[in-house]
């Protein structure tokens, strides 16, 4: 029980990420992206590739992940860039698509769908299992909490601020002389670093990634992790992570008590429950369980 | 080569047609309605399994069970469209597409639920394909591309003669004049999820009947269905026409150069590609 205690905080650690991920770019920039899946699949793929084939160190895997993500959210942000709304949706949505349809072909590469593993992990093989789960337990929400205290702050800075002019209306944060493009590239790009952070972890915890790890529904707990905690917090992410897996483990139980079920069904119920949740939050709450504060005037001036 | 090229492009020609199908429902919702309604990959499969339930169980013909998928999956989204998406759609577009994912996401599970994840076919007489000149064509594909030339043929004439057809245009023209005239706005919506998600499951139908269907079938076929809609230009149902064939020729020609596997890509490169050149689509008259 113990050791499933600390697996699913390590797991809400990941979901902490890839909603602090999407937070930069959604929660602050306006910025629609649904293609979380995918920049997490290329830190885990990239780190699990180095430590793995090249024989890289776990720590330089992980910062060639950052960085390979962040050039990658760089990269299609320049291409989006004249993208809105809508289109962004469906393109970032097919950018996940095209990045598990390479990890499932490119078999010379990828191992294709069989997926890498012997992943290592710090310390893996040299403790006990428990003691490795603590490790990364303690590894993850190390990261998180830097991540989360990293992003608070940025947003606090003028960066976050010009982030969130280009929110709420981009052509007044253009005609007050900010380079909007510039702007949403670097977020774009933060954004990626992040959730490619995420991704490059849960290789080293699970010391094996496939492409079918890489399916939108993560995308959904990322957003569900966010819009439950709240929208433009970073706090309110890393929340929203730890509630969205206390529910998704909820419903683990539940459809186990569910007599006469078959394995897929149980598997059905739950992907089922976790799409039922974010349509209810989106209903019932949407500003989350942390709503973001409007920002405080300076001293002196008059509202 | 040059035979090998025109069986390609001959292929492509009636991929397209039936990716067509699909991509109108998708665009026509968009259309009336202004946000990307992903859940049109559920409904695909919601409307291939009605078929199969039509077809294998109920012993229906093909034409039978497609009016079948294209009823059950029209009703689904109705339905669905009520209880999810409707609510949220005054907070905007993009909340509305989120949710949509999420509606996928659950209609999914739903079939995954009630038939399992096997793969099934549908009950229909194998066809030796047909030889001219130094062609291959399989009857079943021409009998799929005319099913979805016809279907089109009803539509574009259902929008062009009938009033309830000019009301949904007036809609998706200028939903404020269309107000003001008296038309009921709730209403048109309905009518337009009905018949945009009725066509996404008759598209998958069409889809699964040269193949087999499982609950990701939806799924895998929507990248070309968004490729096709947004190549023509989101909202424009002739749009989605010319985008299925340019995409379903596209996917075909592919084969000279990459892998099969990569296919679905082309749709995503066809979209960054029309975006970046011309970003209304072909036939579309807003992009951003």
């Amino acid at each position: 029980m113990e050791a499933y205690l600390i697996a699913m905080v390590v797991f809400a650690g990941f979901y902490a990420l890839l909603a602090l991920g999407l937070n930069v770019i959604w929660g602050l920039g306006g910025i629609i992206n649904l293609g979380l899946a995918g920049f997490f699949g290329v830190g885990a793929y990239a780190t699990a590739l180095l430590t793995v084939r090249a024989g890289w160190p776990i720590w330089a895997g992980m910062v060639a992940a950052m960085l390979i993500s962040a050039l990658a959210g760089a990269a299609l942000s320049l291409v989006v860039a004249r993208l809105k709304g809508d289109y962004l949706a469906i393109v970032t949505l097919g950018f996940a698509e095209v990045v598990r349809l390479i990890a499932s072909n490119e078999i010379w590469l990828t191992n294709g769908t069989d997926g890498i593993s012997n992943i290592p992990g710090p310390w893996r093989g040299q403790v006990p299992p428990g003691e490795f789960n603590l490790i990364m337990l303690g590894i993850v929400w190390a990261v998180v909490i830097v991540v989360a205290a990293l992003l608070a702050r940025l947003s606090h800075a003028p960066f976050g601020r010009v982030l969130r002019a280009i929110r709420e209306d981009e052509m007044v944060a253009a005609v007050a002389g900010k380079r909007v493009l510039a702007f949403k590239t670097i977020a774009f790009a933060i954004s990626a670093a992040v959730l490619g952070i995420g991704g490059a972890l849960y290789a080293h915890y699970n010391a094996y990634i496939a492409p079918d790890g890489l399916v939108p529904l993560l995308t959904i707990y990322a957003v569900l992790a966010l819009t439950a905690g709240g929208t433009g917090r970073m706090s309110g992410a890393v929340l929203g992570a730890l509630v969205l897996v206390a529910l998704m483990e909820g419903t683990r139980f539940l459809a186990a008590e569910i007599p006469g079920l078959l394995p897929v069904q149980v598997a059905a119920v739950r992907e089922m429950s976790v799409g039922l949740m974010l349509i209810l939050v989106l209903r019932l709450r949407p500003q989350g369980l942390l709503p973001e504060r409007p920002p405080r005037l300076a001293q002196g001036a008059t509202p | 080569m040059l035979e090998d090229v025109l069986q390609l492009i001959v292929n492509g020609v009636m991929a397209g047609s039936v990716l067509a199908v699909p991509a109108i429902g998708f665009t026509a919702i968009y259309a009336v309605l202004r946000f990307p309604n992903f859940a049109v990959a559920s409904h695909a499969t919601i409307g291939a399994f009605a078929g199969f339930v039509a077809n294998v169980y109920l012993g229906l013909p093909a034409p039978m069970a497609l009016c079948f998928a294209f009823l059950v999956a029209g009703v689904f989204g109705v339905a669905s469209d009520e209880v999810a998406l409707r609510p949220l759609r005054n907070s905007g577009p993009l909340t509305a597409a989120i949710a949509s994912v999420a509606l996928t996401i659950v209609l999914e599970n739903v079939i995954r639920f009630t038939f399992g994840n096997d793969l099934r076919g549908y009950d229909l007489p194998v066809y030796r394909d047909w030889r001219m000149l130094g062609l291959r064509i399989g009857p079943q594909q021409v009998y799929n591309a005319a099913v979805a030339v016809i279907v089109m043929a009803v539509l574009f004439g259902f929008l062009a003669f009938t009033r309830t057809g000019k009301t949904m245009r007036a809609v998706a023209d200028n939903p404020t004049l269309a107000g003001i005239k008296g038309i009921d706005a709730v209403k048109v919506a309905r009518l337009a999820n009905f018949i945009g998600m009725g066509l996404a499951g008759m598209g998958g139908m069409l889809i699964g009947l040269d193949t087999s269907i499982d609950p990701l079938t939806g799924f895998r076929v929507i990248l070309s269905v968004f490729a096709a809609a947004v190549v023509g230009g989101l909202g424009s149902l002739p749009g989605a026409v010319a985008g299925s064939f340019v995409v379903g020729i596209g996917e075909e020609l592919s084969l000279l150069v990459l892998d099969p596997a990569y296919r679905g890509a082309v749709g995503f490169v066809a979209i960054l590609l029309v975006l970046s050149f011309r970003p209304r689509g072909l036939l579309g008259e807003r992009a951003y």
